[in-house]
């Protein structure tokens, strides 16, 4: 209620206030001619010095800035074009120095793989002759102990079975006939060892 | 009381008055936003001439305004215009800066008065007419001729060229006055309905006026541009004497 007596008052008042001054000024304040001379040199005057100080100080300084962010901007992409085409080039110096590594590295690994191959079927020859020779040796005194051994024990079978017959029959017998029956039996006895 | 829509146009005096020969050039309100616009203005772009390569924001702000008017002069007068430019920089920030702190409640439009649009039109006009008759002699006059218009229409197409020529300072004028007065007087028409309406039928109005604010700064860009193309053309029309 309050609100709208106060609204009602205020819009009193315009209305009032409003035919008040269409009275006494109508028209447009343009067309009052009172500051005119004012406005012109007021307007000369700043309008002058904004255009003398913009000119001769700002604009300049502007285009100057533009000018060498361009220049700056042209002469960076410039160094960069030139530094990668030098990166360029080094990373194929750089490939082509791995690249040459890698064969050298393959030659040397082939080259000292045949030395050890070499080295190693060197080896292994003069260790089989070695070994043939220890063979060859071990089978001659294999033989040697094979001759002696039988002999030895057909001798001690002689012996034996003669010392045998001694003492069952108390008389000697002929020594080459004792010797004759036991070969034929040893030989028979080392025929069927040696599974013949 | 400042019900009267134009009421926002009056000027008035702001301390002692100054006379000099009996002219009085007092210091007005008037005086006092032109002064307001060109210190905004040299101070934004005072502080956009800083020497960076990277921008700030008042350098990038600077920066691309001097681009654009670079741009609008080159494209509407050609190359030969390039030693106008500081002065059509200067009228186009001017008359922008003038429009816009008319924007804002309680401030002055400069712009708004026919007085001071018509003095920078003449201005432009004279200056133009100088330049062409500078740059062509009298063979600047071969404007009014139009070529390839024949022989009997050529008297009235003359006629009509020179009073199109002569009327330049005044369109050129009345139209940034005109606009400006106008958005101005509307808005100030349509406060007054919301005061008036009070708070039941005031919200109408009282949208209108937010949407004119944003229309009358759109306004008081488009009019600077106008103001300051137009100033190109003609310029190019001195320059660059093809009819």
């Amino acid at each position: 209620m309050l609100k709208k007596i106060i609204f009602q008052f205020l819009a009193l008042i315009l209305i009032f206030t409003y035919s008040a001054q269409s009275a006494e000024s109508g028209g447009m304040p343009q067309l009052n001619p009172e500051f005119w001379i004012s406005q012109i040199f007021w307007l000369v005057l700043t309008f002058g010095l904004l255009f003398i100080i913009l000119s001769k100080f700002i604009l300049p300084k502007i285009s100057n800035n533009l000018e060498t962010r361009k220049s700056q901007i042209l002469e960076n992409i410039e160094t960069a074009d030139k530094q990668r085409e030098e990166t360029e080039k080094k990373v194929k110096e750089f490939d082509k120095i791995i690249n040459d590594t890698k064969v050298e590295a393959k030659n040397f690994f082939n080259s000292e793989r045949q030395k050890v191959l070499d080295d190693i079927n060197n080896k292994r020859l003069s260790l089989e002759k070695d070994i043939e020779k220890e063979i060859i040796k071990a089978e001659e005194e294999i033989d040697q102990l094979k001759k002696t051994s039988q002999e030895k024990v057909t001798k001690i079978a002689i012996e034996t079975s003669s010392d045998l017959v001694k003492q069952l029959i108390g008389e000697d017998i002929n020594k080459s006939s004792l010797s004759a029956i036991v070969e034929d039996l040893s030989k028979k006895e080392m025929e069927k060892h040696n599974g013949i | 009381m400042a019900a009267n829509p134009m009421y926002q146009f009056n000027v008035y005096r702001i301390g002692p008055e100054i006379k000099i020969n009996n002219i009085d050039i007092s210091f007005t309100n008037a005086s006092l936003f032109m002064v307001i616009s060109s210190l905004a203005i040299l101070i934004i772009f005072n502080l956009g001439t800083k020497r960076s390569i990277i921008p700030n924001k008042i350098q990038l702000l600077a920066e691309l305004s001097y681009s654009f008017i670079s741009k609008m002069i080159s494209d509407t007068a050609g190359s030969k215009a390039k030693p106008y430019f500081s002065f059509i920089f200067s009228l186009f920030m001017f008359v922008l800066f003038c429009n816009m702190f008319g924007m804002i409640p309680y401030s002055f439009t400069v712009t708004s008065h026919i007085i001071v649009t018509f003095v920078l039109a003449a201005f432009i006009f004279i200056g133009v007419t100088i330049i062409g008759f500078i740059k062509h002699g009298l063979g600047y006059l071969k404007l009014f001729v139009p070529s390839g218009v024949p022989m009997v229409l050529l008297p009235l197409i003359v006629v009509i060229e020179i009073i199109s020529y002569l009327s330049r300072p005044i369109s050129l004028s009345v139209r940034l006055f005109a606009n400006m007065m106008a958005g101005h007087t509307m808005m100030k028409v349509f406060g007054g309905f919301v005061v008036s309406l009070g708070i039941v039928g005031g919200w109408l109005p009282l949208g209108f006026s937010v949407a004119l604010t944003g229309l009358e700064i759109l306004v008081a860009f488009l009019q600077a541009y106008v103001f300051a193309i137009l100033t190109c053309i003609y310029l190019n029309d001195a320059l660059n004497l093809h009819h």
